[in-house]
């Protein structure tokens, strides 16, 4: 839709900035014991509430301030940051998997399999996704693996429905026919011949999806059902910060800012990616 | 052929509902806990928990089970909520009002910006305008309503308190309404001060609700606007004096605005869907935040019917827009 009026030479520069703020933060997550230069845990009543660095009373070493509980918040961001990146990866890969076979098959073989994996995506899409994730949880019970199984269940249609269209145009077309005079069979040219070429579309999906996933943790520890240790979560902090917001504006505003930007990087990540991809659109 | 189109779509739909009743009961019946034991009070006996069990039929197999559940619900019982020991049915119809309000606000607001941004995108298309336009498009429709709550609450209700940021009216305020459309009613009541607080309690979740859906039509309808300027009919009112903006009022909009309309239906369940956690957020006293409540309390009655509502309510969205795209669309109408 809005992929075709940019014209893209090489790598972008969006491509760049967006990469470059996740891998910022992913490796922030991954080093986060030697990066946090506090206890994400350590509560210290003496330390409540103290403001970002460059405003008056802030304390050295408590970069974006303190909580309520007298806990950094800088260093709750980057531990945080492992709990989004791990549902992020888990659940959109679960759901990609899930949903691009389902949507190849569908697709590519048309008939039967069409009509019932069509109809069962109508279904899901009768849900309202926030309130079947937030259902979904409460029956499998808080904690990560739950949050991931619930995106995986919910999400895996965004990849069924866009994979099936693409799918079902490539099967019509020419290499696709020449491939079957050549010999070659079915499940081999859909994996073969049709697989490669959706895949730009798959990988785009899969990055936006990535960024989705970490909105719906976010919601779920929001609500208080996401993983239920003490561990932080942005969407915890989140949670924090708009109970104190008139005490201590911090505490929802740096925790909104992470997730803002990784959003908005893991989706114009995944349209540059494609358009670097996509042979017409290079 | 019309009639013909609804009454497949008619049958798509009650097979879609059917699916969605079996998803609803497999993913309550798979919760963890007896729901017999949730509605009993402690020390009940087991002789009170088997009868109670044969009353609901739960001493039956899964399948008849399954049945017994859906007769149940096809009569409208839709059981008693277990945190608020209130029937179901009106728990969720007394709260659907705000809900429905608040989207349709959200969706009337999505559609003005929208089209505005749309038609001055193609009013200046290849200008600075239109870049503009699709930058903050671009950036709008990736952040999602969550996070649009988020700063509205930032900017609006404590940078610049002039919004209220919880909710959905004044709580001193008397109100003298007969049903829970409180909008509609203060409007037609010509209460404009009711009006006023609730319009001040609902802008920041209508906005946030919008803003991403605002973006989608932005972008879709300025390229289909973009694809009609180019037909020799619209040349031919170039050619005849009109104005490059009468031309897309007059002329280009009304055939550009087909493809959006499709969209719209698909967004607006989306954007229905978003009220859940946006009314959280805003402590809107509207379904979602019954729902997320329900959940917290493991009230599964309760859950059951807001999920199922929810669900006829998409449905029917669906239906409506694909049945205003075919009235619409000359070549449907005609076939």
């Amino acid at each position: 839709m809005d992929e075709a009026r940019i014209p893209r030479r090489g790598l972008s520069p969006r491509l760049w900035l967006a990469g470059g703020w996740l891998l910022l933060a992913l490796l922030a997550a991954i080093f986060a014991p030697m990066v946090a230069p506090q206890d994400p845990l350590a509560q210290d009543l003496m330390l409540e509430r103290l403001p970002p660095f460059w405003l008056d009373g802030a304390e050295p070493g408590y970069w974006l301030g303190t909580d309520s509980l007298g806990r950094d918040l800088l260093s709750r961001l980057i531990f945080g940051g492992r709990i989004a990146f791990i549902v992020a990866f888990a659940a959109a890969t679960s759901a990609c998997l899930i949903g691009s076979a389902l949507g190849l098959i569908a697709g590519y073989f048309g008939g039967w399999a069409d009509r019932i994996i069509s109809r069962v995506v109508d279904v899901w899409m009768a849900f309202p996704p926030v309130l079947f994730a937030i259902l979904l949880v409460a029956v499998l019970g808080t904690g990560l693996s739950s949050v991931i199984l619930a995106i995986a269940i919910i999400d895996w249609t965004r990849f069924c429905r866009v994979i099936r269209a693409e799918a079902m145009s490539q099967a019509r077309m020419d290499y696709v026919e020449s491939a079957r005079i050549a010999g070659y069979g079915r499940i081999g040219i859909m994996l073969r011949e049709v697989l490669p070429n959706v895949l730009p579309s798959v990988v785009a999906l899969l990055s936006l999806e990535m960024g989705i996933a970490v909105i719906v943790e976010a919601i779920l520890s929001f609500v208080n059902l996401s993983i239920s240790t003490d561990d932080p979560t942005w969407g915890s902090i989140i949670a924090e910060g708009r109970l104190s917001i008139h005490q201590a504006w911090w505490v929802l505003v740096f925790p909104l800012i992470t997730l803002i930007l990784t959003v908005l990087s893991f989706s114009q990540f995944g349209e540059a990616l494609k358009a670097h991809f996509d042979p017409v659109l290079r | 052929m019309l009639l013909q189109r609804f009454l497949v779509r008619l049958s798509t739909m009650l097979v879609t509902l059917f699916g969605v009743a079996v998803v609803v009961f497999v993913v309550i019946r798979v919760a963890p806990g007896d729901p017999i034991a949730m509605m009993l009070p402690p020390g009940a006996s087991d002789d009170d928990i088997a009868r109670l069990r044969a009353l609901y039929g739960l001493d039956k197999g899964i399948v008849q089970q399954f049945f017994i559940w859906l007769g149940g619900v096809l009569h409208g019982n839709f059981g008693t909520s277990i945190s608020l020991r209130q029937d179901v049915l009106g728990l969720v119809f007394n709260r659907l009002p705000a809900t429905l309000e608040l989207a349709t606000v959200a969706l009337l607001m999505a559609i003005a910006i929208g089209t505005t941004a749309a038609i001055l995108g193609a009013r200046w298309r290849g200008a600075a305008i239109e870049a503009g336009i699709d930058i903050v498009s671009g950036a709008t429709l990736s952040i999602p309503d969550f996070l649009w709550g988020l700063v509205l609450i930032l900017l609006f209700g404590v940078l610049v308190p002039v919004f209220d940021i919880s909710g959905r009216v004044s709580p001193q305020l008397d109100l003298p309404f007969a049903t829970q459309f409180y909008l509609a009613e203060s409007i037609l009541r010509l209460r404009f001060d009711l009006t006023w607080d609730l319009i001040k309690h609902m802008l920041m979740p209508a906005v946030a609700l919008a803003l991403p859906l605002a973006a989608i039509i932005a972008q879709l309808l300025k390229q289909s606007l973009k694809e009609v300027l180019d037909l020799d009919y619209v040349v031919l009112a170039r050619v005849k004096g009109f104005s490059e903006t009468q031309v897309i009022l007059r002329e280009a909009l009304k055939n550009a605005a087909l493809p959006t309309l499709t969209l719209v239906g698909v967004q607006f369940t989306f954007l229905i869907g978003g009220t859940v956690i946006v009314e959280r957020l805003f402590s809107y006293e509207g379904l979602g935040n019954m729902a997320i409540d329900a959940v917290i309390n493991r009230d599964l009655p309760l859950i059951q019917g807001i999920v199922l509502v929810f669900a006829l309510l998409f449905v029917l969205i669906n239906l409506a827009v694909d049945m205003m795209y075919a009235l619409l669309n000359p070549r449907l109408r005609h076939g």
